[in-house]
């Protein structure tokens, strides 16, 4: 391979791992702010990002809605169930040891995957082409729309994040229950409904990258959720888990080098790379690259 | 270690006799192909189970990647008895010998780590077993170790399966052991009572993934084949969850999880759809009324039962 040819399939597995990182970085947002806030690893949030492409594809082919409306009523409804979840598995174990609650996420996880087998059957399910793929070559460098489509989608739901978190009253009450539950509970904040809050908007956050992958890749199933979901967990521990910019950095890098893994080794290797990463950054860096030290005090 | 007690010596009778009835069972046919298989998948689920409460429940480092060490354990099992036309007895030894060292090597370096970034660079690390068997030819690759001998009888898996319990009961009971159970209460102040808690935790690990191995072992020579896709990681959630279910700490809550759940499933056998659905179901009503787990952190002992009975802290642990 000379050089110019390295420089072009650079170039383009950086375009295609961007596109891919912006929907790690979409789930990983929603795994870093309930951990921020409950300190629970939801592994039942991937499985969120299954029921959103679902709710996607129900409302694009059954409801006959357009792109748009379609991504809006899957977040909706994801947030709803995230709401839901939180309420019914979550909510009543707020005082049992950590590993009690993450069991009942594995449980729950278990229950969205496998009551969706029940509902719509195992088979994967087409998802319809909602936007005319069109294709785009600069210089040599293949672009299609559902790229940009996903990159704009990402971007703009990441900027509507960060202003709900840092500068409205909800946001304000969510980053002082992650800080202190206990001060935030005193200072008047209805914590049980910051956590609902935080459940809903991570949840539609996830339910928009399902539409997103769904879209991409024309194809979901109901175990879809599993690998994302770990990987969009690593994304988030990378960028240093609870920090909200930690996410999309994590999820942008650990999308580059999927993709630049398959691009240049074997896809079969792919998954390994990102356990190495996550096993480098836990033993020279386990507070993520954003993430502050913290000593532990006796 | 303890000498052997008259106590011990009891269990030993319970256990031959309730292996002599089960094995006249299977013997005169009363217990069908079906049962005979979920009776051996019980005992390789308690080994698991068991030996990861050595890890989670006594020592507090929090491991869910029990599958990988299950895999390294059933692949180099199989190895040595397919491969190398070696005798399953040194399959046994040889399986369970390189999944402790596995276990020591990732150990050592892993267990600085604590509470969820442990748990989830254990996630990692089975995944990554996992991924390097898919990739290496020699034990087949994507499609998995094939034409494995049956060598597993239940006689074996029993007597295995006791073997592993009386070394991790009195495994506990040792000062090793002890020193395990002061880091599960309080790491820092076991540091500072002169406790190298590296060494136990790494010990510990060892020991859970060797005894891991084991039960791979078991595992790959009575189902035939070694795949790649029966250690993902959602099997080391079902054995966490056995765990987390009996009781974190508490032997005979393990045993009990590990029997309690693969029996659920099997009974749900019959109904695939509805199967997992199920199962999750009870997890999430199970572990909501209660979150400590069946026992907590005790032991079932017939003393227990024995209302008011004076307790002399040897069957029940006060946490």
């Amino acid at each position: 391979m000379d050089m110019g040819s390295f420089a072009q399939q650079f170039a383009q597995q950086l375009i295609n791992g961007i596109s891919l990182g912006s929907i790690y970085a979409l789930i990983a947002l929603g795994y870093t702010m309930i951990y921020g806030i409950i300190k629970l690893i939801n592994f039942a949030h991937g499985d969120i990002y299954m029921l959103g492409a679902y709710m996607g594809f129900v409302a694009t082919t059954m409801l006959g809605l357009s792109f748009v409306p379609a991504l809006i009523f899957a977040m909706v409804a994801a947030g709803i169930a995230g709401i839901i979840i939180e309420r019914v598995a979550y909510r009543p174990m707020r005082n049992a040891p950590r590993i009690a609650i993450l069991i009942t996420a594995i449980g729950v996880s278990f229950f969205l995957e496998y009551g969706m087998i029940l509902i719509a059957t195992p088979q994967p399910r087409t998802f319809p082409a909602v936007f005319e793929a069109s294709v785009y070559n600069f210089y040599g460098l293949i672009v299609n729309s559902q790229q940009i489509l996903i990159l704009v989608i990402s971007l703009v739901l990441m900027a509507g994040l960060t202003y709900i978190v840092n500068h409205t009253k909800v946001g304000k009450a969510m980053r002082a229950v992650s800080f202190d539950a206990d001060a935030a509970r005193l200072m008047g904040i209805d914590i049980d409904k910051i956590i609902s809050m935080t459940f809903a908007l991570g949840s539609s956050l996830a339910a928009a990258a399902g539409v997103l992958v769904g879209v991409y890749y024309n194809s979901i199933d109901p175990l879809m959720g599993m690998m994302p979901g770990l990987k969009a967990f690593i994304a988030a521990v990378l960028g240093g888990i609870g920090i909200i910019p930690g996410a999309m950095l994590g999820g942008v890098i650990m999308g580059i080098v999927e993709a630049m893994v398959s691009g240049f080794f074997s896809s079969t290797f792919r998954d390994a790379a990102s356990f190495v990463i996550l096993i480098l950054i836990l033993l020279y860096r386990p507070s993520g690259i954003l993430g502050k030290n913290v000593k532990e005090k006796v | 270690m303890n000498s052997i007690k008259k106590h011990d010596l009891a269990t030993l009778g319970a256990c031959a006799v309730l292996f002599a009835i089960v094995q006249t069972l299977l013997f005169v046919d009363f217990i069908g192909p079906f049962w005979e298989l979920n009776i051996i998948l019980i005992l390789i689920n308690v080994i698991l189970s068991v030996s990861l409460n050595l890890i989670n429940g006594y020592t507090g480092q929090f491991s869910i990647g029990h599958a990988g060490f299950l895999a390294v354990g059933a692949y180099t099992g199989a190895i040595i008895t397919v491969k190398l036309g070696l005798p399953f007895e040194l399959a046994l030894v040889v399986g369970t010998l390189c999944s402790a060292l596995l276990g020591f090597l990732i150990g050592l370096p892993t267990l600085r780590l604590n509470g969820d970034y442990l748990a989830i660079a254990t996630l990692g690390l089975g995944e990554i077993i996992r991924i390097c068997i898919l990739n290496i030819e020699y034990v087949g690759g994507a499609s998995g170790l094939m034409g494995i001998p049956r060598f597993t009888t239940f006689a074996w898996a029993f007597w295995i399966t006791v073997f592993i319990i009386f070394v991790i009961k009195n495994f506990k009971n040792s000062a090793p052991g002890r020193c395990c159970l002061a880091i599960r209460e309080n790491e820092i102040a076991a540091e500072t009572m002169g406790i190298d808690t590296t060494k136990y935790k790494v010990m510990a690990f060892t020991i859970g993934a060797g005894f891991a191995g084991t039960a791979g072992v078991l595992f790959a020579h009575y189902f035939y084949i070694a795949h790649p896709a029966s250690f993902t990681f959602m099997r080391s959630f079902d054995i966490l969850t056995m765990v987390v279910l009996g009781g974190l700490g508490s032997m005979t809550g393990a045993i009990t999880g590990a029997v309690l759940l693969t029996a659920i499933s099997a009974v749900l056998a019959e109904y695939p759809e509805w199967r997992m659905v199920i199962y999750s179901l009870t997890l999430i009503i199970l572990m909501i009324n209660r979150p400590q787990g069946l026992f907590g952190s005790k032991e079932l002992s017939l003393k227990m039962f024995r209302l008011g009975g004076s307790d002399n802290g040897r069957a029940t642990e006060s946490k």
